[in-house]
This record gives structure tokens, sequence and C-alpha cells, in this order.
């Protein structure tokens, strides 16, 4: 055992929270147990499953090839969760993977393609995970706005299209302000990084016992990364939504947002 | 003719159409009125003059060419619509007037507002800051930049005072002088009376037969007299 790996005697530890989860659940009825005991149970076959899996992919014998298989099994996994999500969004299945791709595509060209990191197994995997990981939650963010916007301001969407507007130009505020709502929580967090929270890459680097200045710059790195490939992932389903919610004369098909 | 309705039919959700054969004749330097009770498919039938929405059958012809063989874009600025609630874009007048011509000079823009009764010092007055009847006179301005040949006005009046009712409709009257088509939609028949060169009555999606129109237009008028 290395110094950074806690073992299973570390594991069983750490459940002793999970204990003071449990007795908050007993004590104010939350009816809560079975709920938190499922979560932790799950969450340990999961990621022992992946853990098993990442040792053979991520070894250093083992063709590039399986870790690039891996990501296309991440890709095809976040469209369909991007589509669970936002149901009422048409076509957000296709757009959800073909955005992930954009994703993976644009963000590994730039840190392979610029030697940022070295192209092998144990960078390929973790680095797409985060890059897909964090676009995620801003694609369905943003596919969703952009169903609400255009349901709840059709009439001004049809007075533009009405003076004859393109659509792209009758659709552009309304567009503009989705994409401005997925986008800002991602800035807030790259403002925020290291006076709230510190990140998890870096801190399980520090945990590895890397250097705090080594862990700031790898950190660094994969948060503009990070921006870079949430402002992808918005533009690809804002632009591709957009276009598929007009016709080709210029007519904005019947749009519902899904009720809360 | 320069706008035409031929025939048109539009189905609608559950197989009922919401038009059904509907046929039309606009003349130019008119206001012809489409009155009918609430639901008759009145501003679905203005919808598709503008080329909002298609037909499923029958034709709608500007200037005897079939709107579906038309560039959608130059139909809708040569076929103006006025919408029943009035539609501010967010900024100011200005603003608004520049979505419908951005290259329109100060003097066009002070020129469309005096024609509206509004001036040109709304023109850095917030859209939003301004009453239902400013407003409403904002988007005509707004449509009267594109110089539209043909004005389709779905009762732009419904949610104004009596005073800024008769200034509209007096501003559509002057608008024909100009020789433009007006479409009115609207089920208050006085002011039906008033403002129509001719009144047309669709009930149920289609058009009235002699004694349905008949029997509709010698109803009382609602609401105008306040």
């Amino acid at each position: 055992m290395n110094s950074t790996a806690i073992g299973w005697a570390g594991v069983v530890s750490s459940t002793i929270l999970v204990a003071v989860a449990l007795g908050l659940s007993f004590s104010q009825r939350l009816h809560l147990t079975r709920s938190i005991l499922w979560s932790v149970a799950r969450a340990a076959v999961q990621l022992l499953l992946v853990g098993f899996a990442l040792r053979l992919i991520l070894d250093s014998k083992a063709s590039v090839w399986w870790a690039w298989l891996w990501v296309a099994i991440m890709i095809t996994f976040a469209g369909v969760t991007i589509r669970s999500r936002a149901k009422e969004v048409p076509g957000i299945l296709l757009l959800g993977t073909v955005s992930m791709l954009s994703v993976v595509v644009v963000s590994l060209s730039v840190i392979f393609g610029f030697g940022i990191f070295p192209l092998e197994g144990r960078t390929i995997v973790p680095l797409a995970g985060m890059m897909i990981g964090n676009s995620m939650t801003a694609c369905v963010l943003v596919g969703r706005r952009i169903v609400g916007e255009f349901s709840d301001k059709r009439d001004e969407v049809e007075a533009r299209l009405a003076l004859g507007l393109p659509w792209s130009d009758a659709a552009r505020p309304y567009v503009r302000s989705a994409l401005r709502t997925a986008l800002i929580p991602q800035i807030e967090s790259t403002k925020a990084v290291g006076l709230i929270f510190l990140p998890g890459a870096m801190t399980g680097l520090v945990l590895a016992g890397v250097d705090a200045v080594d862990a700031v710059t790898v950190q660094l790195a994969i948060m503009y990364l990070i921006l870079g490939s949430v402002a992808t992932s918005v533009t690809v389903i804002g632009l591709g939504l957009t276009r598929r919610l007009f016709t080709s004369d210029h007519r904005l098909l019947p749009v519902a947002r899904q009720p809360h | 003719m320069v706008l035409e309705f031929d025939g048109v039919s539009l189905a609608g959700a559950g197989g009922q159409p919401r038009l059904d054969r509907v046929s039309l004749a606009v003349p130019a330097a008119s206001v012809t009125v489409v009155a009918g009770p609430s639901g008759a498919g009145k501003s679905t039938l203005l919808r598709l003059g503008n080329g909002l929405e298609l037909p499923s059958a029958g034709i709608v012809r500007f200037r005897g060419t079939d709107i579906s063989q038309m560039d959608p874009l130059v139909l809708r600025r040569r076929v103006g619509m006025i919408f029943q609630k009035p539609v501010p874009f967010a900024g100011s007048v200005q603003q608004n007037l520049y979505v419908a011509a951005s290259e329109a000079t100060d003097a066009e823009l002070a020129t469309v507002l005096e024609r509206v009764g509004l001036g040109e010092s709304f023109l850095e007055r917030s859209a939003d800051e301004l009453s239902g009847g400013e407003c409403q006179r904002m988007c005509l301005a707004r449509a009267l930049l594109t110089r539209p040949e043909v004005l389709l006005m779905d009762e732009p009046t419904s949610a104004l005072d009596p005073e800024n009712r008769f200034a509209i409709e007096g501003l559509a009257r002057d608008l024909t002088r100009e020789g433009l088509g007006v479409i009115w939609v609207s089920h208050d028949l006085d002011q039906a009376r008033r403002v129509a060169d001719q009144i047309v009555v669709l009930i149920d999606g289609r058009n009235a037969n002699p004694m349905e129109a008949e029997r509709y237009l010698g109803q009382s008028g609602t609401g105008v007299e306040q």
C-alpha cells in the first residue's frame, strides 16, 4: 500500500459519518434510512466496478483504444442522462450526445495537441469524464431555458418574425439570455475557486502528496478547460436546438415548457 | 386584390378543423373587417396571411402570387401584422423601431412616429413604460417601417380605452387613403360598422352563409359605448 491508499479499513472508518446521517433520520423521523443505506451501498458497488474496470484500462500495457471505448460509453450515457433531465426539449438525445462529442473533441484536442497532458489512457478517461460531467448540467440548463423562453415569449418571437426577421435574428435575444444563464454558474464557480472551495482534482493531488503549487497548476489548466467545454457544449445545444425549433420557412414550431 | 384567401383550411388538434374552406378577398385602399364570435378562426386566418402558419388546404395569394411560392421574409415585410396584445421588445422605442428597419434614419423614425400620433420625443422612452395605447401605436409604427402593402390587425384595440380605440381606427382609415389594404379582426360590431368597407363573418372556422351573417350582424355591438 502506498502513502495515499487508505485501504478497506479507511473506507469502513469513513462510514461513521453515515451513521450520523442515519441517526439524524431516526431521531427526526425523516424516513430516509432506506434511501441513505441504498445510496451508500449503490455508490460502493458502482465505484468498485469502475475502479476495477479502470485498473484494466489504465494499465500501462493496455491499448489506448480501451480508454477511447470508455469515453464513447461516457458520451452515450451523458446523452441519455441529459434526455432524462430535459424530457420536454425536442431532439435532446441527439443534440446532447453531439454536444458531449464536441466537448470531448475540442477539449482533448487542446489538451493533447498542446501537450498539456500526455496522451495516455490514465489521462484520457479522467479528463474526458471531467469535461463531460461539468458540461452535462449546463446542457440541461440551456435546453430547458431555451424551451422556456420560446414558450413564455412566443408572442415576442412571432412579432419579430412577422416583421420579416429570419429565424436566427428573431431568436437571438432569447438564445443569448439562455446561454448566459447556463454559463454564469460556471464563471462564478471559476471565480470562487480557492476562496470558498478547493476543487476535486487539486484536493486529490494534494492528498496524493503532490506539491501544492504543482497541484494548483494542474487544477488551473483543468478549470480553464472545463470553462471552455461548458461554453462549447451550451453553444452546440443552443444553436442546434434553436435551429430545430424553427421551420425552414421561418415559423416557430409549437413548444411547451414542462410544468414544475 | 392585394390579398386573397382561396378556400383555405387548417387542421386542428383532434381532427376538428380550425379553418374550413374560408375564402376572402382584400382590395387595396380599403378596410375589410373579419367579424365573428370567439373561436371562429379570425386570428388564425390572419396568421395564414403573414405566413406564421401554413394552410393544410387552399391557397393564399398576395397580388396574385401563391404565397407558398414566395420568400416568407419578403412576404412578411409586404404584409404587416399588429397583434391583439401590443408586443413591445426590451429597450427604447428607437430600439424597437430599429428591429423593423435597422438602417432607418432619425428623420424616418420621427416621421413614422408622427404618423401614428406619438412624436419624436418618444424615441428615447423605454418601451416597457408606454401606456397600452402608446404601445400599440409604437407597434403600428414598427410595422409601417417595413412599408407594407397590407396590414393585418388582430383586434388591435381590444385592450385600449375608447379614446385610443377611436384614434387607432382613424389611423387605419388614414392608411387606406395611402393605398394600404387593411384586414381588421373584431368582434365589436359597432366598431366593425365604423371602420369597414366590407365585413366578412366567420362562424365555427368557415364563411357564414348570408342568413347567419345577417343574424350575427343584427346583434348590438359590444362594449364600445363606454
